[in-house]
């Protein structure tokens, strides 16, 4: 034990109040979640110690779970979310990362006033999201927007983007690409440049054409910065919470898993912290398989993670 | 990093063409698709600078102009504090804004380092524990770390709200600032030791100030997430004007059936500053500061 103490004792002590601060925090609220799930604690029956009452609630066994993946639309209706929240996710993610390495690839090349256009692109990340989500909602707006004007302008038909409509998911998918392509695009312009220019060379001498350069030396290059980025824009977006609340509030049209959660949350008559939570845990299971699926993929394909 | 060298030499067969300078119509189009990317990108930021300028009435037109009675008037008056006070929620958001950077840039940069440098018992499962950490919908756990903070005298503090802000900033600028200690040698670190200092003084003097960029990514990331974030500052602020941050301030602009557009876009651009101005300092970090450390996560 002393041994031990003195070989690790550095490691120990700088790791340690971010261990603590996240056990108090993160695992021990979760902890705590993971039991609401089994009970029926709301807003009526949890101990208040501003009124100096006792906590009422009592255990439900699984009926939560059971309530919430029979489907049931009095419970968010399970599975249309999740399949909602699926479409939303990859759809958000494969533009994100397209889109990201598009641009990174032009920003990549010897182009006059490319530091003007790199700070130009990056902005919408420096927006805070709560600023972009009132931008585009003004922008969106059907009678006064500018995008309707500008649609209308030119002829075409002009939606109304924020109603009861699959065209708010659209919507909020286009203010959450526009939002999340920089990051993208400065992670993987970080990984293009971190590729040897050798190789290009080579390629080239070897008489690659240019996509068969990307596709043989950018791709494999990027490899490392994609499969970690990819994944975190998954689990980002996955619960990407702010901008689809703030841009059309609770509407069933672009409800996903976590705002549901939340809806169940801080809305209604009295809040359900029991089918919030339990929502909270089966979010946290299907991002767990995915998270396992995929590393089980990357292994196959020989990266380490 | 694997080039198929197979494949390579395949084409190498196929057909010798030697990349000359780049057509005139090749730079064209570069040019356009960077220049339209940098419009989508500017565009919804400057029709809020444009609409700020406008009184309300004239910000919800059906035939938007560009420039419409516009004046200074929504500044004045919001500055002025006639919309809710402003100034409070703009210095309580600077104040929880910098605390989360300095603590979450502290925290993150220690145990960057120890996970970069020392190999510890713990420290896959620990790595492993971010990651699981960012997949659970915070927005759920707010009862909770309520009673949490309630239980350790936080409660409606803004350092409860800065503690609560490090645990969604900490993990990933963990990832990130491992990585980017990774790229520094151990060499360094080594040199440091026979000089006689300790692991610490080798992290704060030697390896800190190697580390600049991807600090500054890092104070980056943990300044917007404490800046812009709604959810916590809604439930864990009380509900008396002072004590609000911006972005709960901000909704007293959105009522249930009218927004007041004007007012709501001045106070935006007013929020959006300083975040500009933190963002246009680092940015010359960010691609260097961000791609060691994401990538290698």
């Amino acid at each position: 034990m002393r041994r031990f103490l003195d070989r690790h004792w550095y490691a120990y002590a700088m790791v340690l109040p971010v261990v603590v601060v996240i056990a108090v925090l993160v695992l021990f609220p979760l902890a705590q979640g993971v039991f609401f799930t089994f009970t029926n604690i709301n807003e009526g029956n949890i101990a208040n110690p501003i009124l100096d009452r006792p906590a009422t609630y009592v255990s439900v066994g699984l009926d939560n779970y059971l309530n919430i993946l029979s489907g049931d639309s009095s419970y968010g209706a399970f599975w249309g979310t999740l399949v909602r929240t699926l479409i939303w996710t990859f759809g958000c993610v494969f533009l994100h990362y397209t889109i990201g390495l598009g641009l990174a690839l032009l920003l990549n090349r010897e182009v006059r006033g490319r530091a003007v256009y790199r700070v130009l692109l990056i902005l919408p990340w420096a927006v805070p999201a709560f600023i972009s989500a009132f931008a585009w909602k003004y922008m969106f707006n059907a009678q006064y927007g500018i995008i309707n004007q500008a649609l209308r302008a030119v002829g075409l038909p002009d939606p109304v983007w924020l109603g009861q409509s699959d065209w708010a998911l659209v919507a909020v998918m286009i203010v959450n690409t526009w939002l999340g392509v920089p990051f993208m695009m400065v992670a993987l312009l970080g990984g293009l440049q971190s590729i040897p220019g050798d190789l290009y060379e080579a390629a080239e001498v070897d008489g690659a054409s240019p996509w068969q350069r990307f596709r043989h030396v950018t791709l494999p290059g990027l490899q490392a910065v994609s499969s970690t980025v990819v994944l975190l824009g998954i689990i980002w977006t996955f619960n990407m919470f702010a901008i689809i609340y703030l841009v059309t509030g609770p509407n069933p049209n672009t409800r996903i898993l976590v705002t549901y959660a939340f809806e169940r949350f801080f809305s209604g008559a009295s809040r359900d912290f029991a089918v919030a939570s339990t929502y909270g845990v089966l979010i946290l299971s299907v991002l767990l398989v995915f998270a396992g699926i995929y590393r089980r993929a990357l292994r196959k394909q020989g990266e380490v993670w | 990093m694997t080039v198929e060298a197979a494949s390579l030499k395949a084409v190498a067969a196929a057909r010798p063409v030697k990349r000359s300078q780049r057509s005139r119509v090749a730079s064209v189009g570069l040019h356009a698709a960077l220049v339209v990317a940098s419009l989508i990108a500017v565009f919804p930021v400057f029709w809020v600078l444009v609409t700020s300028f406008k009184p309300d009435a004239r910000a919800v037109e059906t035939t938007p102009k560009l420039v419409n009675e516009s004046s200074l008037d929504n500044y004045t008056r919001i500055l002025a504090g006639e919309k809710g006070d402003f100034l409070a929620w703009f210095g309580n958001s600077v104040v929880i804004a910098l605390m989360t950077t300095v603590l979450a840039v502290f925290l993150s940069a220690t145990t960057g380092y120890a996970a970069s440098r020392f190999r510890f018992p713990g420290k896959r499962s620990l790595m492993l524990s971010f990651l699981v950490v960012q997949m659970f919908p915070f927005a759920v756990l707010i009862v909770p770390l309520y009673n949490i903070l309630l239980v350790l005298g936080l409660q409606g503090t803004s350092f409860g709200l800065v503690l609560v802000y490090c645990t969604t900033a900490v993990p990933f600028c963990t990832y990130m600032l491992k990585g980017y200690f990774d790229t520094i040698p151990t060499d360094i670190d080594e040199a440091g030791r026979v000089d006689g200092l300790t692991p610490f003084g080798v992290f704060w003097r030697l390896v800190l100030p190697l580390a600049r960029p991807g600090l500054a990514v890092t104070a980056f990331y943990a300044f917007l997430t404490a800046w812009g974030e709604v959810a916590f500052a809604s439930a864990f602020l009380s509900a008396a004007d002072e004590s609000k941050t911006l972005a709960v301030g901000l909704q007293v602009f959105v009522q249930q059936n009218r927004t007041e557009w004007g007012h709501l876009a001045a106070a935006s651009i007013l929020v959006a500053i300083p975040a500009i101005v933190v963002f246009y300092l680092v940015q010359r970090f960010l691609v260097t500061g961000l791609s060691s450390g994401a990538v290698k996560g």
